[in-house]
């Protein structure tokens, strides 16, 4: 049987689980401010193949002539990349942690909602970033094209390969399609109790009012994330996009 | 006036030893007497504090209290208690509030004024320099319960609400909700975790105090059992507190925490503290009644209800089994209205519970029965809710009705609600002075431990007053002058004395466990309770009495015959734990009759059927039996009790002009 | 009524323990969770096997004494304590199972009785007002609003009977924790230690070995004081403040 102590000496709150609750949290944000603005990219693809890539293009001239080209995107890279393997951090030290605060779990498994959201947040987790790595190769890394309909030729626009029109590409084989969806359903499961959660780990939920508003931004967002992301890729399977 | 022979028949149920007195209170006005006690009491170097050592049994507000005080004085201080939390003493369960003198409304309170409501209260049995005391330092608790965080109700100006409580034409309670008791405890307990974060003191929670160990005639230690691995222990130090509760388990059913026992002040007792007054017991008229034989406890409804609700039963037996809502208004008797016109159903607490038992005893009880009777009567908020509107009610009396509801299943708002008078404080504790010394040198008993303040009837939230008076304020100061004189010649945990000790307490759990009979230890406090609830409840008589004490004595030697405590005392056992208190209860409650016995007046919550006036009012004898009771134990074993020794300390009132109670 | 309980056996801190089934005829729906488990022992003793222990004291819903799981839920089905739960609350035929708090830093001692020292402990690192006896200044030299006041007593209803700890997935003394940096937050008297305290009291927790909180808010349903799950954004405000104030 363990027998704690009284901690002596100097604590700070650095050290605590609560900060790690902080880390994920504002990693969180970041996501969601990112993901939200991506949404709004990939919208573009309606005005065309070429609108979206010169989007994309607009990224990458971004804060130019203070960074080099690139340089704001690479930025920004690297820092979803840190928040990233932080907030995946702080995820895995608590889930462990979790584990070994109850090592003999419940002959009866708890009904309640508590047990279920922490599974999702989790397992949603992961199945997000595993899709993310596929997605990063997909249109980021190696520019895949699994649609043979297409040539390499016709992913080009004036001569250059359009991302646009990979994606055009992509969407057009339903199995691609169905995996995105079901990363989008895992990413608005993780948004919709996440951003209320990153509220609430800021402090921000003090009272009956912020809290119900906290509980419905965090609806919103995922509803709209989720339908945000979800018409390109519908659209373009039922033909209606082409790109061009 | 019926009273018999007053050259007292002892019945041979005990002899009269010499006459004891208080020798600490200053012999000065009383209003100077405890600054001039203050003053003379010898005081501690700082640096010699941390060398003098207090043990301290139990952690209600007394307790806690005095331990996280006299931690920050800077003394070595170990506390003990039998739950697995300081925060768990069964003090969290008072619900009314906390009385003192502050005068916040400017309604004309005063120290006198709550010195003299206390006495008066008391029914006259009270010692009154130690209540003057306590209205003295009243106001001082609450300051320092507001300091350390207690959330007491307030007003909208920010500044602190009071009520009034008990009957008191002062507004003079503080509160929290419902539950004062529960948030001056935890003011309480965190003081004193803070002290165990110091290091001052030392907590040994699970732990139960199963002796006493005096050595040269001064306390110095006890033995303990540690609940969760049946170690047996012993603990040494200067001086021992006990604030161990109240004893109104001996009951059974009591409105008590499930704990609560006298064994650390009865096993005090067995080496030498003298016990005062032991037959005083409060009965509360508004508990919920008993619903069925496996009942564990009773629940307290507050005294409160009583301002809306009528009290009735039916006219006739035959009607109490019906709906209540079908008996019609000319076949109700609402009795307390009848018999007292005056004061109807705000009569006293031990009248209200009286006439109770009385209808009940009729057969006119209601609810489910019970052996042979219902023991029930109606509290009915119908015209009230009529009058005021369920609104008003609900705002009043809102979770007092769901609690109700709760335990019950049957909505007050719909159905009468039932209740029946309960045990819930002995106002009976270990004789101590003004110094709240015992009878056993170095050994200190505070809060309902001891039977200082109350005299014959507690008034409503007065025992938080005391206990955390005690606790703050009094015993830092009295037990300083104790531990000048210290620190002791140190005693060895090999001395004769602590191994005779040590050797007494496993000698009675080796019995206990050995005896393998055939009844369980519930069994035999049930049978104890009932005996006690029956003959030493709200009414005694001589022959109700002489007759109890028989059975007792039967119960006893057939515990000692047949109790069957299974498993083993080396691991947490509550059969033992439980097994070890009724032990105790079963002396002690041969004591409380004999004490009641001897007492042939009526004073507060002891009511002699003899010592009545024709309209059946309490009629007390000042005469004969104006002093406190402190009984001498006389040897024995184990389940053995010889004659105790009555010891009398009479009651001088210098200060208060004594007067017969009347509420007619 | 009839029922088939299923109870957690161990016989000691480090015993292994076991699930037993019981059966117990003739409950009535009066008795209280308790008083149906006392009966069942009575019974016990009568056959010769040792009594379940469980922990009980007031049994009146004020302790925090006692606290079992009862068919996954802490504290049972209703909202309330275990021993102000009754037996009405089921039904002829079922079955129950009963089991103890679960967490590393309540280990149980005995059947269903755990040790929650854990929680004194986290009190002792700050959850308290240093005030000695006798320092205290005159009550009303400090007006607390009715607001903040009436804030404090919710928060400082707590019982510390672990149910939110035995209910959280990551078995997180935060609600626990977040009533008490409320109450004392919220009072004037509490201001100049309140940085510290929230620290202190966080690191203690989790020195303990209690998981930590990922805002499930399981516990603020299983509490049976019903303190709300905004105590412990308070508990993450005043930390966030702590950092800022101390560094
Ligand atoms: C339901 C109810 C409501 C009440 N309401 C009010 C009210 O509104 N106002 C009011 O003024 N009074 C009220 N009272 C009375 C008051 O609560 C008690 O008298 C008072 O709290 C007693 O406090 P205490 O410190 O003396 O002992 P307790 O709080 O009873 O504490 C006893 C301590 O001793 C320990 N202990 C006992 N035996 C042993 C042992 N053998 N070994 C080791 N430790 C032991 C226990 O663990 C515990 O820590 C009420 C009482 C009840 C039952
Ligand atoms: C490595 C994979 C991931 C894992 C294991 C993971 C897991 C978690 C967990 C356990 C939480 C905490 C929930 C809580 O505190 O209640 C959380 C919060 C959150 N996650 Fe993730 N996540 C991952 C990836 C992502 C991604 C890719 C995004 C963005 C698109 C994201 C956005 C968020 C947000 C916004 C929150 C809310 C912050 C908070 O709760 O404090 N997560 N995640
Ligand atoms: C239907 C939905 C989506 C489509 C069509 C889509 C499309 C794309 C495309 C075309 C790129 C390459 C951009 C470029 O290199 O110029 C990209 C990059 C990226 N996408 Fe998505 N995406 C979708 C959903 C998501 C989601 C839900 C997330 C996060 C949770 C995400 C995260 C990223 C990231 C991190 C990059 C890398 C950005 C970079 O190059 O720096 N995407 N996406
Ligand atoms: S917060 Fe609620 S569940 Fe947790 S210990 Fe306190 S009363 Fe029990
Ligand atoms: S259930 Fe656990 S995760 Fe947090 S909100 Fe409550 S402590
Ligand atoms: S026994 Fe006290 S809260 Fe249940």
């Amino acid at each position: 049987m363990a027998t704690q102590t009284l901690l002596k000496g100097e604590t700070t709150a650095r050290r605590t689980t609560v900060f790690m609750k902080v880390l994920m949290a504002s990693t969180g944000a970041l996501f969601v401010f990112y993901v939200l603005m991506h949404m709004y990219g990939n919208l573009k693809i309606f005005a065309g193949a070429k609108a979206f890539d010169e989007y994309a293009e607009h990224l990458r001239e971004m804060l130019v002539p203070i960074l080099p080209y690139s340089g704001f995107l690479w930025l920004f890279r690297v820092l979803l990349v840190v928040a990233l393997l932080v907030h995946a951090y702080a995820a895995f030290t608590l889930w462990s942690r979790a584990n070994s605060a109850r090592p003999q779990r419940y002959a009866v498994k708890s009904a309640a909602k508590g047990a279920a959201r922490s599974k999702m947040m989790r397992w949603g987790g992961i199945t997000l970033l595993t899709w993310l790595i596929f997605h990063l190769v997909q249109f980021t890394i190696a520019k895949v094209n699994f649609n043979g309909a297409f040539s390499a030729e016709a992913l080009k626009i004036d001569g250059h390969a359009s991302t646009g029109m990979l994606v055009v590409a992509s969407f057009k084989l339903w199995w691609v399609v169905l995996i995105y969806l079901i990363a989008l359903v895992a990413l608005g499961m993780h948004l919709f109790h996440g951003v209320w959660s990153g509220a609430q780990t800021l402090g921000w939920t003090n009272s009956a009012r912020s809290r119900k508003l906290a509980h419905t931004v965090a609806h919103l967002v995922a509803a709209v994330v989720v339908i945000g992301f979800a018409v390109p890729p519908l659209a373009i399977l039922a033909g209606l996009v082409t790109g061009k | 006036m019926t009273i018999t022979n007053p050259a007292a028949d002892t019945f041979g149920m005990y002899t009269v030893g010499d006459k004891i007195a208080d020798t600490k209170a200053p012999d000065t006005p009383i209003d100077k007497m405890w600054t001039t006690r203050k003053f003379d009491a010898a005081l501690v170097n700082p640096s010699n504090r941390r060398k003098l050592s207090v043990i301290i049994v139990g952690t209600g507000l007394a307790g806690a209290a005095a331990a996280a005080s006299l931690g920050e004085a800077g003394y070595n201080v170990q506390v003990f208690f039998y739950q697995d939390s300081a925060r768990r003493a069964h003090s969290i369960a008072a619900q009314g509030g906390i009385n003192a003198a502050k005068n916040y409304n400017g309604d004309g309170d005063s120290v006198y004024r709550l010195f003299y409501d206390t006495v008066k209260g008391g029914d006259y049995r009270a010692r009154e320099t130690n209540v003057y005391r306590l209205a003295e330092v009243s106001a001082n608790i609450i300051d320092q319960c507001v300091a350390q965080g207690v959330p007491f109700a307030r007003e909208y100006g920010g500044l602190l609400d009071n009520r009034s409580f008990g009957g008191t034409q002062v507004a003079r309670t503080f509160y929290a909700a419902g539950q004062t008791g529960q948030q001056l405890l935890i003011g309480a307990y965190q003081a004193l975790e803070r002290q165990v974060a110091k290091g001052t003191v030392k907590e040994f929670k699970r732990h139960e105090m199963l002796e006493l160990i005096v050595v040269d005639g001064r306390a110095r230690g006890i033995v303990a059992r540690n609940m969760a691995t049946g170690e047996l222990e012993t603990h040494l130090a200067d001086a021992v507190v006990l604030a161990s509760g109240g004893y109104g388990n001996v009951f059974f059913l009591s409105t008590n925490a499930m704990g609560c026992n006298v064994t650390a002040t009865w096993r005090a007792h067995r080496k030498g503290a003298y016990f005062g007054n032991p037959c005083y017991t409060q009965i509360h008229p508004t508990c919920i009644p008993v619903a069925g034989d496996y009942q564990s406890k009773l629940t307290l409804m507050s005294e409160s209800l009583r301002n809306d609700g009528r009290i009735w039963v039916p006219k006739r037996a035959e009607d109490c089994d019906k709906d209540p809502r079908q008996i019609p208004e000319e076949d109700r008797d609402y009795y307390l209205e009848r018999i007292y016109p005056a004061f109807g159903n705000l009569v006293p607490r031990d009248i209200a519970s009286r006439q109770a038992k009385n209808v009940c005893d009729e057969g006119r009880g209601v609810g489910p029965k019970v052996g042979d009777f219902r023991r029930g009567v109606y509290l009915d908020f119908a015209e009230s809710i009529e009058r005021l509107g369920r609104a008003a009610i609900e705002e009043k009396y809102g979770n007092l009705f769901d609690m109700y509801a709760q335990i019950t299943g049957e909505s007050p708002y719909e159905v009468p609600m039932r209740i029946y008078p309960a045990v819930h404080y002995t106002m009976g504790g270990l004789w101590v002075d003004y110094d709240l010394q015992t009878s056993i040198t170095g050994l200190y008993a505070a809060g309902e431990a001891n039977f200082s303040d109350h005299g014959a009837n507690r008034l409503g939230a007065s025992s938080l007053m005391q206990c955390l008076g005690d606790g703050y304020f009094v015993l830092p100061n009295t037990i300083r002058d104790y531990l000048a004189h210290g620190p002791f010649e140190k005693v060895s945990p090999d001395a004769p004395e602590v191994a005779a000790a040590l050797a007494a307490a496993k000698g009675r759990i080796d019995r206990l466990m050995s005896v393998n009979g055939d009844r369980s230890v519930d069994s035999f406090h049930k049978e104890l309770g009932h005996i006690m609830w029956e003959y030493c409840g709200m009414e005694r008589t001589e022959e109700g009495l002489l007759k109890a004490i028989g059975l007792i004595r039967s119960l006893r030697e057939e515990f000692w015959r047949n109790v069957r405590v299974l498993g083993s005392a080396d691991t947490l056992n509550q059969s033992l734990e439980r097994a070890g208190r009724v032990a105790d209860f079963l002396e002690l409650g041969e004591l409380m009759c004999i004490d009641a016995l001897h007492r042939r007046e009526s004073c507060g919550g002891h009511f002699r059927g003899e010592s009545q006036t024709e309209d059946g009012e309490a009629l007390r004898h000042d005469d004969e039996f104006l002093y406190v009771a402190a009984w001498e134990f006389a040897g024995g074993e184990d389940g053995v009790f010889g004659t105790p020794v009555l010891h009398k300390e009479d009651l001088v009132y210098k200060s208060i002009e004594l007067k017969q109670r009347s509420y007619k | 009524m009839n029922l088939t309980l299923n109870i957690w056996r161990q016989d000691g801190p480090n015993a292994q323990g076991r699930m037993v089934t019981y059966q117990l005829a003739d409950v009535s729906e009066h008795m209280s969770f308790l008083e149906m488990l006392d009966v069942l022992n009575e019974q016990l003793v009568e056959k010769g096997e040792e009594p379940i222990a469980f922990d009980s004291d007031c049994r009146e819903g004020i302790c925090g004494m006692c606290g079992l799981m009862i068919n996954g839920k802490a504290h049972g089905p209703e909202v309330t304590t275990t021993c102000q739960l009754h037996m009405r609350s089921f039904h002829d035929g079922d079955t129950i199972t009963i089991e103890p708090w679960r967490a590393t830093a309540f280990p149980v001692l005995r059947d269903l009785v755990v040790d929650r020292s854990a929680f004194d402990r986290i009190i002792q690192s700050g959850g308290f007002i240093s005030v000695n006896t006798g320092a205290a200044p005159e009550s009303h030299s400090v007006p607390v609003p009715k607001a903040k006041a009436d804030r404090a007593f919710e928060s400082a209803k707590c019982i510390g009977c672990g149910a939110c700890v035995a209910a959280c997935p990551n078995a997180a003394g935060m609600l626990f924790m977040g009533a008490k940096v409320t109450h004392l937050g919220e009072l004037p008297q509490g201001q100049p230690e309140r940085w510290a305290r929230v620290v202190k009291m966080v690191s203690q927790h989790d020195h303990e070995g209690f998981g930590g909180c990922t805002n499930t808010g399981a516990c603020a349903d299983a509490c049976p004081k019903e303190i709300p799950l905004d105590v412990i954004n308070q508990l993450n405000k005043d930390l966030l403040a702590a950092m800022r104030v101390r560094g």
